[in-house]
């Protein structure tokens, strides 16, 4: 993965934490349970752990080892 | 009793595990092997301790707090926030240092600065910017263990005693284990924090009779529908927070543990993983911070809900001005108000009324082990003291490194003892308020971390402007929370307009620059006078030698991926 695709990823998810479109909403809840804009959130933060993985996967700095 | 007895347990196998690593260090131990377990923590200690040295008392207590005052928006402020930009940052920055820390055997960020720009006395500057901002911690940590303590015991245990015998442990572990005791410690910590969320949030759930029928009352009260959603912030002041976590990578003790890995590879699972982590814990912590606005069938719950429906209607629109916020409320009769409102221990109180004692009993251990994070603080500002001092001023090369690994020992004894002393004597208000600036602080000087790794340009002054802009920024936002009472929730108070604009206010969670956190400012001003004095500076960039040192393996590696 190029470096300018690797930073392009993180941006659009830090654009996506900004999330202004659930901003006034509770609703739908959840499982019956979880206002909407709080699992935003939560699926966001697992979000990031699969661009993460993406990035250790194709733009690891192996050189550095 | 049995609360109490379950957390001395816990002090008990902190301490021993503490105690037991000291065992498997090297022959010889030298400092690289007291201060950084000899660069050899495995994957799964390196991502729980590193995990576990991020995590405070805040992370359990605190987000709670703030989420049963502010609801759902805790979780975007600092919890899916920093699991964007710690990990980054790990991948990023924590990597390469790791890489320098392993090829020019850099125990420290201060020694890696000194070296990248050639400087001595500003690499001391940058020593005690950091350790004024870091020791706050290691003294709430210290009134975070007696407090519990007395809590846990029900008085039996004083505060004065409870926080000697938690800044013993403590002490104990990290003079005795070094890194090495305090990373596995750390660990056993994470692990715990881990396991108590999940089980939590299902007992209390149960208790509560099922969360949804809780969540539907919250909605049907105008008070506390605003909860569940984010309405009561500005996106301004949400976006100033993503700032925040750009702390965690400047913070010396994340980046002395960044060098503790035996392998870069290493990094790959706690980079993946954190997010993880942070969802395990804080969703837990946010969403009972929540529940409890529902649980008003617990009375110490219901006390607290009664407290803050009085300052709301304190700072109501027809009693109060923007210029005169509080017109007929003594100051006394808020703080009182603010006291009984606080939520920080909601979840203490949550699992009293509807888990059973066993639950209370892990809860207690849990918040022992939040307090206790301070170790790896402690240990941070002794291997600073060891190597950016006694060493760079010539002590190792005087007496030997057995001297040095003694002096750093003497020194973890000399701050756990100096800390617990100013716990005993100053109101914990103020170190409140300078563990809140001091991220903001850390925030401002990762511009540092970036310029020297990344840009061939920066100098030792641009370093040195950074630096000292953070001290005085820091004292200035200190200065105003301060001198200027915090006014109701909903209420402001301008400091200092402009042109018909706001540019400083005051507000109840504190001083806000143009509407966001000062973090803002702090960091942009920062990295532009990095940019603007290095430029200015130019000459004083360090030699053609030195460069190759940071930059040439790049290269090198560029043209071979070509």
């Amino acid at each position: 993965m190029r470096p300018l695709t690797a930073a392009a990823l993180v941006a659009l998810l830090y654009v996506l934490h900004q999330d202004v479109w659930f901003w006034r909403d509770a609703r739908p809840l959840v499982l019956g349970f979880i206002p909407i804009g709080l699992f935003y959130h939560a699926a966001f933060t697992a979000a990031c752990s699969i661009v993460m993985w993406l990035l250790v996967k194709r733009a690891w700095p192996a050189h550095l080892e | 009793m049995i609360a109490a007895a379950v957390v001395f347990a816990y002090l008990g196998v902190a301490l021993y595990i503490g105690v037991f690593a000291s065992r498997r260090s090297r022959g010889g131990a030298g400092a690289e092997d007291y201060f950084l377990a000899g660069r050899s923590l495995g994957p799964a200690v390196f991502l729980l301790s590193l995990f576990g040295a991020n995590m405070t008392a805040f992370s359990i207590l605190g987000a709670s707090g703030h989420a049963f005052a502010n609801g759902i928006v805790t979780f975007g402020l600092m919890a899916s926030s920093s699991a964007l930009i710690i990990p980054v940052s790990l991948f990023v920055v924590g990597t390469r240092l790791w890489a320098l820390g392993r090829r020019h055997g850099f125990m420290t960020p201060v020694q890696m600065f000194r070296d990248r720009w050639e400087c001595a006395h500003i690499g001391t500057l940058i020593f005690a910017v950091q350790a004024v901002l870091l020791v706050p911690y290691i003294i709430i940590a210290v009134m975070g263990g007696g407090t519990t303590l007395a809590a846990v015991s029900n008085g039996r245990v004083p505060y004065w005693l409870g926080g000697a015998i938690v800044s013993l442990v403590v002490m104990t572990y990290v003079f005795f284990g070094g890194m090495r005791g305090t990373a596995w410690v750390n660990t056993f910590q994470t692990v715990l924090f881990l396991m108590f969320g999940g089980v939590a949030v299902a007992v209390i759930g149960a208790g509560m009779g099922g969360f949804g029928s809780a969540m539907e009352s919250l909605l049907a009260s105008p008070s506390t529908a605003p909860l569940l959603t984010r309405e009561r912030v500005s996106p301004l002041y949400f976006f100033s927070y993503t700032f925040i976590p750009l702390s965690s990578i400047a913070f010396p003790h994340i980046g002395i543990f960044c060098l503790t890995a035996k392998r870069l590879g290493h990094f790959r699972k706690t980079v993946v993983l954190y997010p993880i982590c942070m969802l395990l814990i804080w969703f837990p912590s946010v969403f009972l911070g929540l529940a409890a606005n529902a649980a008003k069938d617990v009375p110490a719950i219901a006390s607290k809900l009664e407290a803050r429906s009085a300052l709301a209607a304190l700072s109501s629109p027809d009693r109060t001005t923007s210029a005169n916020p509080e017109p007929q409320t003594d100051p006394a009769t808020l703080a009182t108000l603010r006291s009984r409102a606080a939520g920080d221990d909601v979840i203490l109180r949550l699992v009293e009324g509807y888990a059973p004692l066993w639950l209370a009993s892990l809860l207690g251990a849990c918040v022992m082990a939040a307090v206790m994070s301070s170790d790896s603080q402690i240990l941070a500002l002794s291997t600073m003291f060891a190597e950016d001092v006694f060493t760079f001023y010539g002590g190792k090369e005087r007496f030997g490194e057995a001297v040095q690994v003694v002096t750093g020992r003497v020194f973890v004894v000399l701050i756990t003892l100096i800390a617990y002393v100013i716990a005993l004597q100053v109101p914990q208000s103020i170190f409140d308020i300078a563990t809140q600036y001091a991220f903001a602080g850390y925030a401002s000087l990762s511009p540092l971390l970036v310029a020297a790794l990344f840009w061939r340009r920066s100098t030792k002054w641009g370093a040195c402007a950074s630096t000292v802009w953070t001290a005085l920024a820091v004292l200035a936002v200190a200065f105003i929370q301060q001198t200027i009472p915090a006014p109701p929730p909903g209420a402001a108070i301008e400091v200092w307009s402009a042109a018909g604009v706001n540019v400083i206010t005051r507000t109840a969670q504190g001083a806000l620059v143009l509407g966001m956190l000062p973090v803002v400012p702090m960091t942009v001003v920062s990295s532009l006078l990095m940019i603007v004095v290095s430029r200015l500076t130019a000459r004083s960039a360090p030699g053609p030698a030195t460069m190759n040192r940071y930059f040439d393996g790049e290269v090198s590696h560029r043209a071979d991926s070509r």
